[in-house]
C-alpha cells in the first residue's frame, strides 16, 4: 500500500528557492484545463503568455509599463506584511494618491516639470499615508483587525472617487465622469522612446531598492523583521512594537499612493474611476509570490506583467479571453499560499 | 512471561541525524520501566514510534510476540498502548467526562449522564480521585494529568507511556502520581516513564533502560544499580561535577528591592497580592513554588513586560519603569525569560539576536554597523561557547545553545541584577550545569540574582536564600544552610509549616 505521510518539519534548504517555481508550474497545469476548454492548445497558450511578449521590443516595453503600478503596490504590501500588519488596503491607498496627484497636476500650470512632478509624488505619498492612518491607529490603539478595516476602506474610497468624478470634478468639457486633464508640465516623461514606459517605472525601482536597503541594512528594517517573525520576543527585546508597526503601515500606504500617482501622471493624465483594475490586490499576489523580499517582489512584478501582456497576445492569436491572466493570477496566489506550506512540512512516501 | 512489547533494532533518522540507532527495548507485563536519558538521547522518538506517530526506518515491533505495524496512534490505541504527553491534549471548556470520551464515543448520540457514570466507574475502579463533571480548564495541572491517564485507561490501555510526567508537578503531586502508577501496576498494567531525573527512576521503576545519543547504553534492574552508575551511563562521562553555591557569607547592599506588588490579570484574578522581596549584591535568591502562583506575573513585571496595579521596584536605588523592556535593560538588569522562544527570534540570525537588545549601540544614524555586529557576535560566541556561526538562524540551534544566546546577550555586559526565570527548563545535564556556573560567576562578580524556578533541586543547589511563593505572595523565607525540603514543600502547597 502506498502511503503519503505528512510530517511537521522544515523543508530541506534546496527546496526553498524552488517554491515559487513549483507554484508557477502547478498553476499553469491547473489553468491548462481552462485553456483547453476555451478551445486552444495549452502549449500554444504558454508560448503566447510567457515567450511571445519577450520576443518583441514593443511588448517588452509594455511589460515594464504594466509592471510599474504592481511593483509599487507589491512593495507597499510587502513592507506591511513583513512586520505582520496585513494591509489589504493598497487599492484604496492607490486611489487616495491618485486623487491628490490629479489635484496637484491640474493646478500645476506654469510650474517647472521637476517641481510639478515632485509635488505630485509628495502629495500622492502623503495621501496614501493619510488613508492608511485610520486603520493603523485603530490597530495600534484598540487592536482592531486591520484586514477588515483596510479592506472595507477600499470600497469607501471607490465611492469617494465616484462622488468626486460625478460631482465637483466632472470634466467640464466632455461631461464624462473623469477629472480635468493635468497640466502638460505635470505629465511624466516617457523614458523609452516610442513606448508608454514613463518616469513612474524609475520611481518604482528606486522605491523598491530603497526598501530593500531599509529592510536589510537599517535598524528600523531589522526591527520590522523581528516583529514579523516573533512579536513577543521583539517586545521583550525592547522594540517599540506598536510605533514600528504604525510607521510601517503608513509607509506602506504612502508607497501604494505612489502607484496612483504613476497611473495619473504617466498613463491617463486624469483621474477616472477605472484607474486601477485591482493593482492593490495584485500587489498582494506580487508580495506573496516574492516571499516578501525585494528581489522577489521585483521579479514577481515583472512576471505578472509578462502574463498580463501575454494574455493580450494569447487573446489575439488564440482567441482565449483576456481574463485568462486574472484567472492565472488568482490561481497563482492560492497555489503559492498552498505551496508555502511546504516550508513547514515534509512529505514522505512510505509503504 | 514473555514481554508484552518488544522493539527490536529500531532505527529512525531525521535527515543527517540518527535519533534512534538499532534500539532494542522490551517491557514485561506489570512492570514500571524507566526510559532514562538526556535531552536528545532519543527517548521521545522511540516512544513516538511505539505510539504510531513516527515510522521507523528499520526494526520491528512485537506485541505479545506478534509482529505489528503501527502506522497511526489509532492503531496503537487499539493495540492497548496509551500515551500521556507533556503537552496535554485536552479541551479546556469540556468536562472531564467529555474529554475522556471524546474520540471514543462508541455511538453517534451522546447520553451525558450515562457518559459521566461510565467515566466515573472507570475512575473509581482505579482509585483515581477526580470529579468527572468538573470543567477541565479549571483543574490544576496535576488533575489535568490525571484526566489524561483516565483517557488512556478508558481506551483499555495495557501499556501506558508517560513522557516526563513530573516536569509540570509539585512535590506533593509527584507522590500522588506515583501512587496512581502503583495502583495501575497492581492491576497488571505496564508503565513506561520517560525521564531524565534519577531520583524518580529509583522512586518508582523496577527496570531502567538508558539511552545516549540514540543508542541503548544499558538496561538494568533498578535495585541492582546506583544513581552514580546510571548518571555515568547517561552522560558518558566519569564524573559529574555539580556546581553548588557554598559561600553564603557575602552581604552587599540591596540591589533589587521589590515592594508590595499587586497585579490583577485580564480576567480579574488577583495574581500578585502584595509581594515583597529584596536581593543583595553577591546573593542568589531562589523563588520556589508550584507553577501558577504568580511567578510568571512577577517575572513579567521585573522584565518590563507588565505593569502592576500598585507597588514599586527599585534597582540600585533607581525606580524600575514598568512595561518598558528597553529601560529595564538599560538599568543593567539581565533578563532570562521563562520561555526562551519568547526571548529569541528563531527566524533571525544568531548575530542579530545577540545585538537586538542593545540595537542602538550597533547603529549609526539608523544604519546597522555590520562589522561591529559581527565582531560582537564572534566575541560572545567564543566567550559563551555557543555552537553556531554568527549567520546561522537561531532556530536551527539546540535548546542549550539558544539559552546560551540569551545568557551571552544578557550576562555579557556586566549586569547589576539578574532575573533568571526557569533558566534550565528543558535543558540537558551538560547545558544545565553550564547555566548554573554562569549564574554563580555573576554572584562572584557581585550581581544580585533572582532565580525563579519550578525545579526545587536547582533552587536548593544555587540559592543563598530561598523564598517560597504561594498565591501571589512570599509565604516563607529560608536561609540556604537551614532549608528543610519538607517545610518548603508544605509552604509551596499552602500548608503552614510546623515551626
Amino acid at each position: 500500500m502506498l502511503n503519503l505521510k505528512i510530517e511537521r518539519g522544515p523543508a530541506p534548504l534546496w527546496l526553498r528557492p524552488l517554491i515559487p517555481v513549483i507554484a508557477v508550474v502547478v498553476t499553469f497545469a491547473l489553468v491548462s484545463v481552462l485553456i483547453l476548454w476555451a478551445g486552444a492548445s495549452p502549449f500554444d497558450a504558454v508560448y503566447q503568455l510567457l515567450i511571445n511578449p519577450l520576443t518583441r521590443t514593443s511588448a517588452r516595453a509594455d511589460i515594464l509599463m504594466m509592471a510599474t503600478p504592481i511593483l509599487l503596490t507589491g512593495v507597499a504590501v510587502a513592507v506591511a506584511f513583513v512586520c505582520g500588519y496585513y494591509n489589504i488596503g493598497a487599492e484604496g491607498q492607490l486611489y487616495a494618491g491618485a486623487i491628490f496627484a490629479a489635484w496637484v497636476g491640474v493646478n500645476a500650470e506654469g510650474l517647472p516639470p521637476v517641481v510639478a512632478i515632485g509635488l505630485m509624488l509628495i502629495a500622492g505619498f502623503l495621501a496614501g499615508m493619510l488613508w492608511a492612518l485610520l486603520p493603523a491607529l485603530l490597530k495600534s490603539w484598540l487592536s482592531v483587525d486591520e484586514v477588515v478595516t483596510t479592506l472595507l476602506l477600499n470600497s469607501v474610497m471607490l465611492f469617494i472617487v465616484s462622488a468626486l468624478l460625478n460631482g465637483p470634478w466632472r470634466d467640464p468639457v466632455s461631461g464624462w465622469p473623469q477629472s480635468p486633464t493635468i497640466a502638460l508640465n505635470a505629465q511624466f516623461p516617457v523614458i523609452i522612446a516610442r513606448s508608454r514606459v514613463h518616469l513612474g517605472f524609475i520611481v518604482a525601482v528606486v522605491v523598491a531598492l530603497a526598501v530593500w536597503w531599509m529592510l536589510a541594512r537599517t535598524r528600523f528594517g531589522l526591527e520590522l523583521r523581528a516583529i514579523g517573525k516573533n512579536r513577543e520576543a521583539a517586545q521583550f527585546l525592547g522594540i517599540p512594537v506598536r510605533r514600528r508597526v504604525l510607521a510601517a503601515a503608513l509607509i506602506s500606504g504612502g508607497i501604494a499612493g505612489l502607484a496612483g500617482v504613476g497611473e495619473v501622471g504617466g498613463i491617463h493624465y486624469y483621474l477616472i474611476g477605472s484607474l486601477s483594475p485591482g493593482f492593490g490586490y495584485t500587489g498582494i499576489i506580487v508580495a506573496t509570490l516574492g516571499a516578501l523580499t525585494m528581489p522577489g517582489v521585483m521579479l514577481s512584478a515583472l512576471f505578472l506583467a509578462l502574463i498580463n501582456r501575454g494574455a493580450i497576445s494569447a487573446n489575439r492569436e488564440l482567441d482565449v479571453p483576456v481574463y485568462l491572466s486574472d484567472v492565472i493570477q488568482a490561481a497563482l496566489l492560492l497555489v503559492t499560499l498552498a505551496v508555502l506550506l511546504l516550508n513547514r512540512y515534509r512529505i514522505r512516501w512510505g509503504r | 512471561m514473555p514481554p508484552i512489547i518488544e522493539m527490536r533494532g529500531i532505527t529512525k533518522r531525521f535527515g543527517a541525524l540518527t535519533a534512534n540507532d538499532g534500539i532494542d527495548f522490551s517491557i514485561e507485563p506489570g512492570e514500571i520501566h524507566a526510559l532514562l536519558g538526556e535531552n536528545g538521547a532519543g527517548k521521545s522518538t522511540l516512544m513516538k514510534i511505539l505510539y504510531g506517530l513516527y515510522q521507523p526506518d528499520a526494526g520491528e515491533i512485537r506485541i505479545n510476540g506478534q509482529p505489528v505495524r503501527l502506522t497511526s496512534p489509532a492503531e496503537a490505541i487499539v493495540s492497548g498502548i496509551g500515551f500521556v504527553s507533556q503537552h496535554f491534549a485536552l479541551v479546556p471548556k469540556f468536562t472531564v467526562a467529555e474529554n475522556v470520551v471524546l474520540g471514543h464515543e462508541g455511538s453517534r448520540t451522546l447520553h451525558p449522564t450515562a457518559m459521566s457514570t461510565t467515566v466515573m466507574e472507570t475512575a473509581a475502579s482505579l482509585r483515581l480521585l477526580i470529579d468527572v463533571n468538573a470543567i477541565v480548564g479549571r483543574l490544576s495541572v496535576g488533575e489535568q494529568q490525571r484526566v489524561e491517564i483516565l483517557k488512556a485507561l478508558y481506551r483499555d490501555c495495557k501499556v501506558l507511556i508517560m513522557d516526563e510526567p513530573t516536569a509540570v508537578l509539585a512535590p506533593g503531586d509527584i507522590a500522588a502520581l506515583f501512587d496512581i502508577l502503583r495502583v495501575l501496576q497492581g492491576r497488571g498494567m505496564s508503565v513506561i516513564i520517560i525521564t531524565h531525573k534519577l531520583d524518580e527512576v529509583f522512586a518508582i521503576s523496577q527496570r531502567v533502560t538508558v539511552l545516549r545519543l540514540g543508542k541503548v547504553v544499558g538496561e538494568v534492574r533498578t535495585q541492582d544499580s546506583t544513581p552514580a552508575a546510571l548518571a555515568q551511563m547517561m552522560v558518558g562521562r566519569q564524573t559529574v561535577t555539580v556546581a553548588r553555591n557554598t559561600d553564603h557569607r557575602r552581604q552587599d547592599a540591596v540591589k533589587l528591592d521589590v515592594r508590595d506588588l499587586r497585579l490583577t490579570d485580564k480576567r480579574g484574578g488577583l495574581r500578585l497580592r502584595g509581594l515583597s522581596l529584596e536581593v543583595r549584591g553577591g546573593e542568589i535568591v531562589g523563588v520556589a513554588g508550584v507553577a501558577g502562583n504568580g511567578q510568571s506575573e512577577l517575572v513579567s513585571v521585573l522584565t518590563g513586560m507588565a505593569a502592576p496595579d500598585s507597588g514599586s521596584v527599585t534597582v540600585g536605588g533607581a525606580p524600575l519603569p514598568f512595561r518598558d523592556p528597553k529601560a529595564v535593560s538599560r538599568l543593567k538588569v539581565a533578563r532570562i525569560p521563562e520561555d526562551r522562544l519568547k526571548g529569541v527570534i528563531g527566524d533571525l540570525s544568531v548575530q542579530d539576536n545577540l545585538m537586538l537588545e542593545s540595537v542602538e549601540d550597533f547603529t549609526r544614524m539608523g544604519h546597522l554597523d555590520r562589522a561591529r555586529i559581527r565582531a560582537n557576535a564572534e566575541a560572545l560566541i567564543r566567550a559563551f561557547q555557543i555552537k553556531a556561526a554568527p549567520t546561522d538562524l537561531a532556530r536551527t540551534l539546540s535548546g542549550g545553545n539558544i539559552q546560551k544566546i540569551i545568557l551571552a546577550r544578557s550576562l555579557g555586559h556586566a549586569p547589576e541584577v539578574v532575573i533568571a526565570a526557569q533558566p534550565t527548563r528543558g535543558l540537558d545535564i551538560g547545558a544545565t550545569e553550564y547555566v548554573h556556573q554562569k549564574l554563580l560567576e555573576q554572584k562572584e562578580r557581585g550581581a544580585a540574582i533572582l532565580l525563579i524556578s519550578e525545579d526545587l533541586e536547582e533552587i536548593l543547589l544555587l540559592s543563598d536564600r530561598i523564598l517560597v511563593i504561594y498565591e501571589g505572595r512570599i509565604a516563607g523565607t529560608f536561609a540556604a544552610q537551614d532549608a528543610q525540603i519538607d517545610q518548603i514543600g508544605a509552604l509551596m502547597t499552602g500548608a503552614h509549616p510546623h515551626a
